[in-house]
């Protein structure tokens, strides 16, 4: 990540400071803790079965976004070309 | 009397008079004639209008039902938010351009017959195109040039699928029909290749982000729903397209997340948006009909609301990549605020209009027992999330503060932004008010606990592995980048194949021109030495020679007749 350009002498933000940073990314665990212990507590109805085990649709997006990101990292060493390249 | 015009026709008739008019009045007229138009629309008893008989075609201009209502109610909105989001704007051509657009759009879904289909659709294209030359230069120019090849192309198929229908059929009723013959085939790649079907979308991802910026929020709304209502109105339950819907729900947000033109990471969600429609068209039950008409529905609204406040962006920045940008959230509170309502919303976040509209879907598809498909569709729901929902905001307004400073959008573009803002809380708050105008009746309950739990762990797990791959630095970077997709076959691949075989080929014709005028040339000169002036059949025979010939002939005469 590049460094922060933040003209000298203005105001700072709360997001500035990289420890409030770590605690929005605490706080999303956090809220994904709960999240996950919600499913001890209500009667699922799940439409397919399988949706319905535990944190099924937590486990399968935190998956399936990895998997988007890394697979996109792996197709960009095929697909990537300069800015330019249609230009040329 | 404006109830007596078409719907569609009001707006393309009232854009003539844009050049005509002062400013001031052009402004107010803008955003008066759509809103005219939806009243106009609202009053409108269901049922055929204006129909008339023509060398033996029975034309219906127009019909109104369910299905073309509720794509006319929010093809009119949009019309309304557009023109306010660019009211700003000076140029007369962008404006007669973007209402004569929305109006063949409006007509479009109107259109009871295949040939007064065909008509508003080839409107849309040319009118359309307009909106992207309007940003000047050479790449908008080649672009738009593409965009409107592709566009007529679309509407060439259609009006020969329809010939060939009417033919066989003797009808050119737009209704539903059967794939199996050419003429349906036809009819079907017209409407696939405008609704970005696999390897016919790379259109939309080239000529969207390259439209100026008030332009691109125009075209985000019409030609590919209209696509969506006319697969919906011809092709529902239409197996295979539950299998391309799919497809096109995936494939479109692996280049989201590496590409850096964040218009144009809008425009592959756009594209991935449109599977899940087509994906509750090929499903063909009454939910899975309501999923996608509603889904059309909410994702104008928040669709146009993420590439408004990437247009205001652009506008004000000067640039929209996304290596460029962040920390604009100081600069543009409000444009980021009006963002994260668009980003939740296509993100189906419970308490906004998305996640009413896709949950209808989903569920159609878990009925009917897709488990594959359904898998497909949430993957890609938390993609969406992913690069919509997280990057688009993320990379825009926040991430490392790019040091740009800039004044906060106009007050017009905010008001748009509003508006649309507005909307999508408003239906995911009170799902009655979009339920009670989908096709057919609905008996779903989005607000239940499995819903929303399931959909909100969905999307703050997403959340989590975005924050997770930031945080330890594994999530690939914005680079300067142009990355290769379908496109490059009609852009590179084919003038390059061209070009490299072009001398072979070249040299090879002119290699049978010479073998060709050389035997021309031998055939011409035997012919001269046998007929010429000194040629042997030319000659002047001795009467001693010909006597002699005679009497070899008069012996083998003999000869034969003898054996």
């Amino acid at each position: 990540m590049a460094e922060s350009k933040r003209p000298e002498g203005e105001r700072e933000y709360w997001l500035d400071r990289s420890a409030n940073v770590t605690k929005v990314f605490w706080a999303v665990v956090g809220v994904c803790a709960l999240l996950g212990l919600l499913d001890f507590f209500y009667h699922k109805h799940a439409e397919l079965g399988f949706d319905g085990s535990f944190g099924f649709h937590g486990w399968y997006g935190f998956v399936c976004c990895v998997f988007l990101v890394l697979a996109a990292k792996e197709l960009r060493k095929l697909l990537k070309r300069d800015e330019d390249y249609y230009d040329r | 009397m404006i109830a007596s015009l078409p719907p569609g026709l009001l707006l393309i008739v009232a854009a003539l008079a844009i050049p005509f008019l002062p400013d001031v009045l052009r402004r107010a007229w803008t955003v008066v004639v759509p809103a005219a138009g939806l009243w106009a629309l609202i009053v409108l008893e269901p049922g055929s209008y204006l129909a008339f008989a023509w060398f033996g075609a029975e034309f219906v201009p127009v019909r109104v039902d369910k299905l073309s209502l509720i794509f006319g109610y929010i093809f009119h909105i949009a019309a309304i938010i557009s023109a306010i989001y660019a009211l700003h704007v000076r140029d007369t051509v962008q404006h007669v351009a973007g209402m004569m657009y929305a109006g063949s759009g409006i007509g479009a879904v109107f259109a009871g017959d295949l040939v007064t289909l065909f008509v508003y659709w080839e409107a849309m294209a040319i009118t359309s195109v307009f909106l992207i030359w309007a940003r000047g230069g050479e790449t908008a120019y080649r672009s738009g040039m593409r965009y409107l090849i592709v566009q007529i192309a679309s509407g060439v198929l259609l009006l020969s699928g329809a010939i060939l229908q009417a033919e066989q059929t003797g009808s050119i009723a737009f209704d539903k029909m059967a794939l199996g013959n050419l003429a349906t085939w036809l009819i079907l790649l017209a409407f696939g290749i405008k609704c970005a079907f696999p390897f016919l979308h790379n259109w939309l991802q080239d000529a969207y982000p390259e439209a100026t910026v008030t332009g691109t929020v125009f075209l985000s709304a019409f030609t590919t729903k209209a696509a969506v209502y006319a697969l919906a109105r011809g092709f529902p339950g239409t197996e295979m397209l539950i299998y391309v819907g799919a497809a096109m729900t995936a494939f479109p947000i692996f280049y989201a997340v590496i590409e850096n033109d964040l218009r144009r990471v809008l425009a592959y969600s756009l594209n991935n948006q449109l599977g899940f429609m087509v994906v509750g068209v090929g499903i063909g039950t009454p939910m899975a009909l309501n999923g996608a008409a509603g889904h059309a529905f909410a994702h104008i609204l928040y669709k146009a609301l993420l590439f408004m406040s990437m247009g205001a962006v652009l506008y004000r920045v000067g640039t929209i990549k996304g290596s460029e940008l962040g920390g604009l959230y100081k600069s543009m509170p409000f444009t980021t605020v009006f963002c994260i309502v668009g980003a939740a919303s296509i993100s189906a976040f419970p308490l906004f209009s998305g996640f009413i509209a896709k949950a209808l879907t989903l569920s159609a598809v878990a009925y009917e027992g897709y488990v594959v498909v359904w898998l497909i569709l949430m993957f890609a729901s938390a993609g969406v999330f992913h690069h919509s929902g997280i990057k688009i905001p993320y990379f825009a307004f926040f991430a490392h503060d790019s040091g740009k400073r800039c004044k906060e959008a106009p007050l017009n573009m905010l008001a748009a932004m509003g508006i649309a803002a507005f909307l999508c809380i408003a239906l995911g708050v009170w799902s009655p008010a979009l339920y009670s105008i989908l096709p057919y009746e609905v008996d779903y309950e989005p607000y239940t606990p499995t819903h929303v739990i399931g959909q909100l762990q969905l999307l703050m797990f997403s959340a989590l592995a975005f924050a997770v791959l930031i945080r330890y630095r594994i999530y690939p970077p914005e680079l300067k980048s142009t990355n290769l997709d379908f496109d490059w076959l009609y852009r590179k691949g084919i003038p390059a194949l061209i070009a490299s075989v072009w001398p072979v080929l070249w040299a090879a014709w002119q290699g049978f021109l010479g073998a060709l005028q050389g035997g021309l040339r031998t055939g011409i000169g035997a012919i001269v030495r046998l007929t010429g002036p000194e040629g042997t059949l030319a000659r002047t025979w001795p009467l001693g020679s010909t006597t002699l010939w005679v009497a070899v002939l008069l012996g083998g005469f003999l000869l034969i007749y003898y054996l």
